[in-house]
């Protein structure tokens, strides 16, 4: 069991909770995840490490509410216990003083990204990091972001703040700028992070995205979470979760997300009947 | 009632049938399929054992099992008897009773079996294992005096709980560090319910518990811990039971198509997670129509068996070779052909044909005829020029071996694996290249069977008691 020590809003459907976990929190490094499983009859979803504390033994997780389990997580509060946490999981992000890196994401994906933005920075990079939403109310860590960051570039897709549009075009604006680019981390949702490959790719800019699969085990066990990169099959949980962007098939990867899609909804209007109905 | 006996006097009782739920009705759940003897059944069945002097089926059992011994006790119906006498050597047997392959061990060598049908060895091992769990008054051997000693076991499959059963009976201090949430391996997320309940795991996993062996679940020996950091903690002793849990694909073109699972993921979603309850369990599975399992072993069997029971129209075996070079138990394939399953026999998939939605919709096979023997011994299959053709599907179940996972190998140094990525070991006693570190089951064997694992368990145990008492 382990314990939710704080739970706290982020926006209106993304939440940031720190959970009781002494034993990943000292081990765990930038890019890993954990799997967690709400309940006995819970399914088992991976999320990213956010960020550790190895004295007070807790993790930082940051999740948007899409499906049953999450809408049954955010539920929750401090204090309660989740049935099981299992990690780190995955391989650490690959760190080093690569010169200039732009640190990119999108949505629920800048809690993800945060992470590899503090460990490069610390690494001694310069790190350019660009965030983006849908609107202003759905950003998150604005200010965490800048601490680790020499230059933070805000867009809304709506224009409720900082640039109007999508991150891809602040992206390419960098570029067009002749700035000097040694890899860019582009982390968010498939249909993002696809774009911002396709900007880097005629550059030769190498760029790591981070993919949200599908997972049971998460230890290399079951294949759910099969990608192909480069042409190759790859198993996200042990392989990843970050690979070289230019080579993942990211069609592979948006069909093989919507596999359960039926069921998901299926899962959460019982769910939903079964809270309302109390 | 048959007597051709040459010894007139002695009227032959036929080996006793187990009971089980008919084929129309168990395909509609996932209840045990055999419901086990009654008491009178199985004195019957215990009556048949003569007592052998050289019993030839207790060398045929890889725990030394004292089959005479627990028999004789279920014929004077001392059933809770023979249980703890079954428990001497073997911590399982309600599990070992269910999924042995006593054909190709004891029963094959009963000395009846050279004449008739052998004693229902297995049969009787379940009775009496499941009459001791069904009484509730489980007894547990007083603890064994605490010898100071730390044992780390590594998975809490079939041959991590037995070697963690043996090694805190004599005394130490057993950790069993499972990376999933839950005890048993293979017996929770492979083998399905209807052939062994997981209630039947959880107990005896709750004795190992009970004569004092620690668990600690969702601890992945590699990512959370390394093996040189439990040496670090205090272990005297690592045993490495991780099992060979990566599944192996066929990498044919299509492969990576929604709808196609390994048996690994299929399995595991369904029994582990209990998808086979969804929704009230969470976990989601694709509920086939027109399902294919790729292979011919007992995994295979159990996947195509668990389609049918998810409500699978066609669930279709697709084997390269022959029904006389499946690997699966006879017992299998006899159940599986009962509930329905077809055998497309010596037809091997090409390649996966999916729709715009990269949905599987077909396996395109092509037949295969038998050639010369090949290192297995069985002949090899060769593809017919031209016969290829298409199964329609909607779902796929990859179910065509496993192989070692790396995540431990690779994060201790100086751990010889061979070319399979497999532990390589000295001997029997399971030590491998890194003193004090021992291995056994699956990740040295390849995928084996339960029993199999737990001998590697039982010898593993002796060998470090030996090491460490020296010490």
């Amino acid at each position: 069991m382990n314990r939710i020590v704080e739970k706290q809003d982020l926006s209106e459907n993304v939440v940031r909770m720190v959970l009781e976990a002494p034993a990943i929190a000292r081990k765990r490094r930038a890019g890993q995840f954990i799997i967690l499983k709400v309940h006995e009859k819970g399914e088992r979803i991976p999320l990213t490490i956010v960020d550790s504390d190895a004295e007070a033994g807790t993790l930082t997780i940051i999740f948007q509410v899409v499906g049953k389990t999450t809408t049954a997580l955010a539920a929750m509060k401090a204090g309660d216990a989740l049935s099981d946490v299992q990690g780190p999981l995955g391989n650490p992000t690959e760190i080093e003083n690569f010169g200039h890196v732009v640190c990119i994401g999108g949505g629920v994906g800048v809690g993800v990204v945060y992470p590899l933005a503090a460990a490069l920075k610390k690494a001694g990079n310069r790190v350019t990091s660009i965030i983006g939403a849908r609107t202003k109310t759905l950003l998150i860590l604005e200010e965490e972001m800048k601490k680790v960051s020499d230059r933070l570039i805000v867009a809304t897709d709506d224009g409720s703040y900082g640039f109007h549009g999508f991150v891809s075009a602040v992206l390419q604006n960098l570029i067009d700028e002749k700035e000097k680019i040694d890899r860019v981390y582009a982390i968010g949702p498939v249909p993002m992070m696809r774009v911002l490959c396709n900007v880097t790719k005629p550059y030769g800019i190498r760029t790591i995205v981070s993919l949200n699969s599908i997972m049971v085990d998460a230890t290399g066990m079951c294949g759910a979470c099969r990608v192909s990169v480069g042409g190759k099959t790859k198993f996200t949980c042990v392989d990843g979760p970050e690979f070289d962007g230019h080579e993942v098939d990211f069609a592979l990867l948006t069909n093989r997300l919507r596999m359960y899609a039926d069921q998901e909804k299926q899962s959460l209007e019982t769910y939903k009947c079964k809270v309302n109905g109390k | 009632m048959e007597n051709n006996e040459v010894k007139p006097k002695k009227e032959k009782v036929p080996r006793q049938k187990m009971p089980e739920q008919a084929s129309d009705i168990r395909v509609k759940n996932f209840n045990e399929v055999p419901t086990g003897y009654t008491e009178e059944t199985a004195i019957t069945e215990a009556k048949r054992c003569i007592q052998c002097k050289k019993p030839g089926c207790i060398a045929g059992c890889p725990v030394d099992v004292d089959i005479p011994g627990f028999i004789k006790l279920i014929a004077e119906g001392k059933f809770i008897e023979a249980a703890l006498k079954l428990k001497e050597t073997n911590a399982l047997p309600a599990v070992c009773g269910r999924v042995c392959p006593q054909e190709d061990q004891c029963e094959k060598v009963c000395i009846l079996g050279k004449k008739g049908e052998p004693v229902a060895v297995g049969r009787l091992e379940r009775f009496a294992a499941d009459y001791e769990q069904q009484a509730g008054n489980i007894s547990i051997p007083a603890p064994a005096k605490p010898n100071g000693k730390k044992v780390a076991v590594v998975g809490a499959g079939p041959a991590g709980l037995t070697i963690a059963g043996d090694l805190v009976k004599l005394g130490y201090d057993v950790t069993i560090f499972e990376a999933l949430h839950k005890a048993g391996g293979v017996l929770v997320y492979g083998i399905p319910e209807f052939r062994l309940p997981k209630a039947i795991v959880e107990a005896e996993v709750d004795y190992l518990k009970k004569l004092g062996v620690k668990i600690e679940t969702n601890a992945v020996i590699g990512r959370l811990k390394t093996v040189d950091e439990l040496f670090a903690e205090g272990f005297d002793a690592v045993f490495l039971g991780v099992g060979a849990g990566a599944p192996v694909f066929m990498n044919i073109p299509g492969e990576n198509l929604s709808g196609i699972y390994s048996a690994n993921e299929y399995l595991t979603r369904s029994n582990l997670m209990k998808a086979y309850r969804f929704p009230e369990y969470d976990t989601p599975i694709v509920r086939g129509k027109n399902v294919a399992v790729i292979g011919g072993g007992n995994v295979a069997m159990d996947s195509v068996r668990t389609a049918l029971r998810l409500g699978a129209d066609n669930a279709t075996i697709i084997y390269r070779r022959t029904e006389v070079e499946m690997p699966a138990r006879i017992e299998e394939v006899q159940h599986a052909k009962e509930e329905g399953v077809q055998f497309k026999l010596l037809t091997n998939p090409v390649e996966y044909i999916g729709n715009e939605d990269g949905w599987v919709t077909g396996v395109r096979c092509q037949r295969m005829e038998l050639g010369e023997p090949d290192d297995s011994g069985r002949r090899r299959p060769v593809p017919v020029a031209g016969s290829e053709f298409v199964i329609p599907v909607d779902t796929v179940v990859v179910a065509v071996g496993t192989t070692a996972n790396p995540i431990v190998p690779a994060t201790t140094p100086g751990l010889e694996t061979n070319r399979w990525g497999y532990i390589v070991t000295k001997d029997a006693s399971g030590l491998t290249s890194r003193e004090r570190v021992y291995a056994g089951g699956d990740i040295v064997t390849g995928s084996a069977t339960v029993i199999l694992a737990m001998g590697a368990g039982r010898l593993a145990a002796k060998a470090i008691h030996e090491y460490l008492s020296r010490s």
